[in-house]
């Protein structure tokens, strides 16, 4: 089996300040992992903020480079990307969902204009109608329609609304792969249990990987194939997403699941057990 | 049960504002009434846009245009004198904010002060309600650091040199150095990761438990409400809709949101299938008539679609507004 997404042993270091008061801040520590292409699963990244999660994420989308290693895409490595041409089929592939769809979409532009917008330069799709259709499939997949976001500015729209069109916008060059950056954290919580499933649906529909990013590990249980803990830049912990949870090995993903708070109320009353 | 140290009753606080001839009324917080007792936790639960933020807001008397208050009445007892926020000059408000009633907020970077040492916000804020002269202050101050198990030096640093937990707990002890009845918690550990998260939660929950206070704290995170309040209120586009000891909300919640809402949690070590909720949160320009859940509700029925259900005791203690509440589970 090939493989379609290889992180090997990559790093990422940042400086800060000036000449000569220069800090170096290494954001990811040789961090390695694997997807195969033709068995699509959910990879979970996990850790708590700094600990170099969405640095990973920005390298695997191609929008900051390594510092040492390499990443390569269906055998690609993504520093040979060079000119537009190449970085439109790279995009086309792999596709990222952010945080908060309050920020992704610029709020005096009409949403379906994305959508057509990506239709026409990333899928390749010509013709108003086939234009349409393709948002309209792409939305159809996240349980919207495109009569229901037709001419309509982020602010009319829910937060989970919002993000589902977001997936929507994302889907529509039928990528390969998502890289979805912490998608529920800013999602009321009515709401998140939807957008959660809907990331389980499109593996199973779609046959689309996602590497999922978040802080939550309640979620994380749900929703993963694998998971990978990361602390300070580097993985600590990694394997199948329950067994995993189920039973941390590493000091810190123990601390991690022992601080999560269970949504039951403790059977001594509320007081809280530190 | 002595008198509650805070009666909130009937109250209504909504944005008006008039721009290019139109007028919009956002109702915000649209008649809440509910008491909190000494020495209680109050937790305040809601999604993004349900009011908490207003109502408490109006709670502490932070009103500013075009938020207004139109009806209804906030009454503080410190001692043994009624206090009405709304109806007391700026001067005696001056005197009860940080000593009797004080704040712990989301982002410790809007409380502290960035270019001045720690020691100086304490000064700021506490340095009048304590009276004593300088270096007795500073050691009130630092004999609360120790009892919160915080190191003195803390007083000498800049906010920026601490780390976010750390700033989150500075602001507690800021908080908490008066000695206040009653402590407004918005959202105090939702930046936080969940390891330093379950630290201030304890931290909160000592210090309260050693000074009686009574806290109000909100936040939209129901395992926080489950493992630290000793009641709960759930807030609905504006509306309290379900209000009970947490532990029986938790058990057995009776309005149609709050089961949903409880139901969808994720559990750490369960893969059972989570329904989402359909539809989403209402624009509180325009509400829907009715109960303002009930185009999202699975139990609606037409008066729903036509009256606001009025919020009812169903077993003692545990309120909600609903006209087809979910049945009662006995414990």
């Amino acid at each position: 089996m090939s493989a379609l997404l290889e992180v090997e042993d990559v790093s990422r270091v940042y400086r800060t300040g000036g000449l000569f008061a220069a800090r170096r801040v290494t954001a990811v520590d040789g961090v390695s992992l694997q997807l195969e292409a033709g068995r699509p699963e959910i990879l979970t990244v996990v850790g708590e903020s700094g600990s170099g999660k969405t640095t990973l994420a920005r390298m695997i989308l191609g929008m900051v480079p390594p510092s040492t290693g390499a990443i390569r895409f269906k055998g690609k490595d993504l520093a040979d990307i060079r000119g537009s041409r190449a970085r439109l089929a790279f995009m086309k592939e792999v596709q990222p969902v952010f945080q908060n769809p309050f920020e992704a979409f610029n709020p005096m532009k009409r949403l379906d204009r994305y959508l057509f917008a990506t239709a026409r330069r990333m899928a390749g799709v010509e013709g108003e109608a086939a234009i349409r259709d393709a948002a309209d499939g792409a939305l159809k997949e996240v349980g919207l329609s495109l009569a229901e976001v037709r001419g309509r500015y982020p602010h009319e729209l829910s937060g989970g609304q919002l993000q589902r069109v977001a997936i929507a916008r994302a889907l529509i060059s039928k990528p390969a792969l998502l890289v979805a950056d912490e998608p529920v954290s800013m999602i009321d919580a009515s709401l998140r249990a939807s957008i959660v499933n809907l990331l389980r649906g499109l593996r199973e529909r779609r046959g689309v990987s996602i590497i999922y990013i978040t802080h939550d590990l309640a979620t994380a249980y749900y929703v993963s194939d694998r998971i990978l803990i990361m602390r300070h830049g580097k993985v600590v912990e990694s394997g199948e997403a329950r067994a995993v949870l189920d039973d941390p090995q590493h000091p810190y993903s123990q601390l991690l699941k022992s601080s999560v708070l269970s949504p039951e109320v403790p059977p001594t009353g509320a007081a809280f057990h530190a | 049960m002595s008198e509650p140290v805070l009666t909130v009753s009937g109250l209504r606080a909504w944005y008006r504002t008039s721009a290019y001839g139109v007028s919009r009324e956002v109702r915000a917080v649209d008649d809440i009434s509910l008491s909190i007792a000494a020495g209680e936790i109050y937790g305040l639960a809601g999604e993004s846009s349900s009011g908490k933020t207003t109502l408490i807001k109006t709670i502490a008397n932070a009103i500013q245009p075009p938020l207004e208050v139109l009806a209804g009445s906030v009454v503080f007892r410190f001692g043994d004198r009624p206090v009405d926020i709304h109806r007391i000059s700026r001067e005696a408000l001056g005197k009860i904010r940080w000593k009797h009633l004080s704040y712990i907020m989301q982002g410790s970077m809007n409380v502290l002060n960035p270019v001045r040492r720690v020691r100086h916000t304490f000064f700021d804020f506490a340095f009048r309600h304590i009276g004593r002269p300088k270096p007795e202050f500073l050691q009130v101050v630092r004999d609360h650091l120790q009892r919160l198990h915080l190191a003195p030096d803390v007083l000498d640093a800049f906010p920026h040199q601490l780390s976010g937990g750390m700033r989150q707990r500075v602001t507690i002890a800021l908080a908490t150095v008066c000695r206040p009845e009653f402590i407004i918690a918005d959202e105090p550990t939702t930046a936080l990761d969940v390891v330093v998260q379950k630290g201030v939660l304890a931290m909160i929950h000592e210090i309260q438990r050693e000074l009686g206070s009574s806290i109000i704290f909100v936040t939209h995170d129901m395992a926080v409400h489950a493992n630290l309040t000793d009641r709960l209120g759930i807030m609905y586009a504006g509306r309290l809709v379900e209000e009970g000891r947490t532990a029986d909300i938790f058990r057995a919640p009776r309005h149609p949101y709050t089961a949903h809402l409880i139901a969808s949690l994720p559990r750490l070590g369960d893969t059972a299938p989570k329904k989402g909720l359909d539809g989403a949160p209402p624009n509180l320009a325009d509400p829907p008539p009715g109960c303002r859940f009930h185009p999202r509700c699975p139990r609606a029925s037409d008066i729903c679609r036509r009256e606001a259900p009025p919020m009812a005791e169903l077993s003692p203690g545990h309120r909600a507004a609903c006209f087809h509440p979910e049945p009662e589970r006995p414990a």
